[in-house]
Parts: structure tokens; C-alpha cells; sequence
């Protein structure tokens, strides 16, 4: 049985990012392609994906997450692919997405990027629990490579940044 | 081109990208090292941070580096079935940790040299390595922000971090004159037309270290005059490396074909 490769998407918002959980790798821009090819002689899903970062050990987790999932829809004959050509970029992510993260607690990315002048400030980002613009970066690098540690000085609330990344 | 010149430039190619994962990968380890250690938690982070996506680079190149070898090793083995010798890593990031200046000092040498490098690779005619490369970049120039401004912050801070930031860099100084003297591999490249002549690199490598150290208030050694130490690129090692890959290659040696 071969689906349109559009229903194959669908299935795949199924799988997780697996440090943010409240994203699927649609929202996030990994997932690039879907792709019935020959192979032998049955037909193959190649399915492509791009790592966020060079060293995001989630790819392992979402590899093997998007094979569970189109086992279970009955695809077995599964090949993926890792795609680092164009680079992901932030630009990737969904609105959707970027809403989820917020209402998961972590500022979504800004279409600002960082300003590599030695010693410039971060980007402004509102707090994503009281939407206050008055933060301030407390450290460049925070839980995972995607992420900036913020606090709000409104709320007084620590909060991970999404960052931009292009 | 003759058999054997397609030979020797295969070769070289495979050992070029070797260099890269490897110095790739003994700076992560290194810098992982301070992790749980750091002088605040934040950077502490940071340093793991910097580290991982170092990993990501190795682990990028070896699996390339895998499809062009004649042997057949796998990335793992790569990384965890070589000796010393067969490592083409700079000396620069073999260094012990020292102090916290010391690391993020050998941090800015290495993130100004990786970012003139990276720029050109990204433009290779090698289409993976130049997919590699324009990845890492991004990552890499957000690493330099960090460590110059910690260069700065330390040089140009207290008295006594000014003199140990000094001390790190005059101590520091003999193993980046490695960084622009092409290995046999690399030579091999650049008449090839594959890799662009290094001499480049080092002019603009050392303007882009000299604004950071001005600001820093450093005197930065005159590299006509410090005696330069070279063998990393060839497998000629100080003896920190061998530590280093003990350790990281505990577990593969003891028990072969262990996976995660």
C-alpha cells in the first residue's frame, strides 16, 4: 500500500523533539522531505531529516521515533537520510510551533539575530509568562545548544530563550 | 592525473579530514573536562555547550571520513581504535586546562583560527565538507563572541588576572605557529587546488587575535620571534595526548565492539 507522501507528513507530527516535547519535528523544521523511491521491488520511503545543531543528540531519538511511528502504520521498508545541506535554520520553525513554545514557557525565536559586536546586549525578548519586555541575558548557553538562559525582571522569572540561529 | 597521483590525493583528502575531526575531537574532550567544575555554574554550561558542538563537527567529519577510507573503519573506530601517532590533531588543544583563562584563552586562539577556516571551507569544491563547514561555522562564531569576550574581561580585569592571562598567553604562544605550517596532506591539497594556501589564514588570523588582545590590554608575542612547536598536524604529540586518549578510549579497548 502506498499513501500520498502529504498523509506520511501527518504522521510524522507525531514525533516529538525530544528535549521539548511540545514541538514536533515539523514545527521545528527538521523533517525535510518525504519521498516514495524504488528500490528492489518494492517501493521505499526515504524520509529526510537535518540536524539543529552540528552536536543535537536528539537525532539518534527521532530517528529511531520516526520508524516506530511508520512501523506501526505498516512501513517497514523505511530508509532516512541526514541532510545537513542548506543549514536549519530558526527561520524553519512553524508559527505554530514557535506558540507552543511559548506556551510551554520558553520564548520563541526572534528574527533578530545576535549582534556579534563584542559585548552588545542579547536581543530584547519578552518573557514568555508575563510578556514584559524588561529582560535581561543571564548566560549565552543554556540547557541545550538551541537555548539562552533570560530572567525577567518584571516577574523576576528565569526563563530559556529559543535562539535565533542563522 | 596519473593512478598514482589520484592515490595521493585520495590519501591526503582522507587525512585532511581526519585532521579536522581530530582536533575537533581532542578539544571537545578537553574542554568537557571542566565540566562540574566551573567557576560558576553558567559557564560551566558554556564550556559543555562549546563542547558538544565540537562533538557534533567530529562526529560529522569522521562519518565522511569513513566513506573515504580504504579500510573500511567505521566512525567509532576512528575515533577510539587509534594510537597517538596516528592522531593529526593540533598541539594547541591537547593543553591541559590550566586555569579557567588559560581554557578560554586557547578557547579565542582556536574559535578566531576555526572561523578563517571554516569561511573558506564553506566555499570548497568538496560539496560535503563545505556542507559541514557552513554548519559549524554559525556555531563557531558564536563560541568567538564568547571566548574574546572573556579574553578581554580577564586581560583587561584585575591585576592579577592581567598577569595570568599574560602568563597563559606567552605560555600558549609556541603551538600556534603549527596552525599555518601546512603537513604533507594539506600541501598535497593546496597544489591540488583543493585547499587554499594557509599563508592567508595566518595574516588574517593574526589581526583578527591582535584587536581582541589590544582591547584585552595583552602584549601579544611577536611569532618571528617565539620558537614554534610543530608535529601535531603529523602525529608528533606532547605527552598530554596520550592521557587524553587513554581515557577516551578505555571502554572500546576493554571491551571491542561495545555499543551505547
Amino acid at each position: 500500500m502506498v499513501i500520498a507522501e502529504a498523509e506520511i507528513w501527518k504522521l510524522l507530527e507525531q514525533v516529538p523533539d525530544p528535549e521539548i516535547p511540545v514541538i514536533s519535528i515539523l514545527d521545528l523544521g527538521i523533517l525535510r522531505n518525504v519521498q516514495w523511491v524504488n528500490d528492489t521491488n518494492e517501493k521505499q520511503l526515504k524520509i529526510t531529516i537535518t540536524p539543529t545543531y552540528s552536536g543535537c543528540p536528539a537525532m539518534d531519538a527521532i530517528a529511531l521515533q520516526i520508524r516506530l511511528i511508520l512501523a506501526e502504520a505498516g512501513y517497514k521498508n523505511v530508509q532516512i537520510e541526514y541532510q545537513l545541506s542548506p543549514a536549519w535554520t530558526t527561520d524553519w520553525m512553524s508559527e505554530k510551533g514557535k506558540q507552543k513554545l511559548k506556551a510551554y514557557g520558553i520564548a520563541p525565536p526572534l528574527a533578530q539575530h545576535q549582534n556579534d559586536t563584542l559585548f552588545s546586549e542579547g536581543p530584547q525578548v519578552p518573557c514568555p509568562k508575563c510578556n514584559a519586555n524588561d529582560t535581561e541575558l543571564i548566560s549565552a548557553f543554556g540547557a541545550t545548544s538551541c537555548k539562552a538562559l533570560y530572567r525577567c525582571k518584571a516577574c523576576n522569572e528565569p526563563f530559556d530563550y529559543f535562539k535565533c540561529h542563522r | 592525473m596519473s593512478t598514482t597521483d589520484s592515490t595521493t590525493l585520495k590519501a591526503a583528502h582522507f587525512n585532511y579530514i581526519l585532521h579536522l575531526a581530530d582536533t575537533a575531537l581532542i578539544l571537545s574532550q578537553r574542554i568537557c573536562q571542566w565540566c562540574g567544575h566551573g567557576p560558576v555554574l553558567e559557564q560551566d554550561i558554556a564550556l559543555s555547550n562549546v563542547g558538544l558542538d565540537l562533538l557534533g563537527l567530529t562526529r560529522n567529519l569522521y562519518q565522511y571520513a569513513s566513506t573515504l577510507d580504504d579500510k573500511g573503519r567505521k566512525e567509532d573506530d576512528l575515533a577510539y581504535l587509534r594510537n597517538e601517532r596516528q592522531f593529526k590533531n593540533l598541539l594547541l588543544v591537547e593543553q591541559e586546562n590550566h586555569h579557567f583563562g588559560y581554557t578560554v584563552l586557547r578557547q579565542f586562539l582556536f574559535d578566531s583560527y576555526q572561523i578563517l577556516l571554516l569561511d573558506t571551507l564553506k566555499n570548497s569544491t568538496d560539496k560535503i565538507l563545505a556542507a559541514i563547514a557552513q554548519k559549524s561555522l554559525i556555531e563557531t562564531q558564536y563560541h568567538f563572541k564568547w571566548s574574546a569576550e572573556w579574553v578581554i574581561r580577564l586581560g583587561d580585569g584585575t591585576e592579577e588576572s592581567h598577569q595570568k592571562m599574560q602568563q597563559a598567553l606567552d605560555d600558549i604562544w609556541t603551538y600556534t605557529g603549527e596552525l599555518f605550517l601546512a603537513a604533507p596532506y594539506e600541501q598535497t591539497l593546496i597544489e591540488a587546488g583543493m585547499l587554499s594556501p594557509l599563508e592567508n589564514l595566518k595574516t588574517q588570523w593574526h589581526q583578527k587575535v591582535a584587536t581582541v588582545l589590544q582591547r584585552a590590554t595583552l602584549n601579544m608575542p611577536d611569532s618571528d620571534k617565539v620558537f614554534m612547536q610543530q608535529g601535531g598536524k603529523n602525529g608528533i604529540h606532547t605527552e598530554h595526548l596520550g592521557y587524553i586518549l587513554a581515557e577516551m578510549q578505555y571502554l572500546q579497548r576493554q571491551y571491542p565492539g561495545l555499543e551505547w
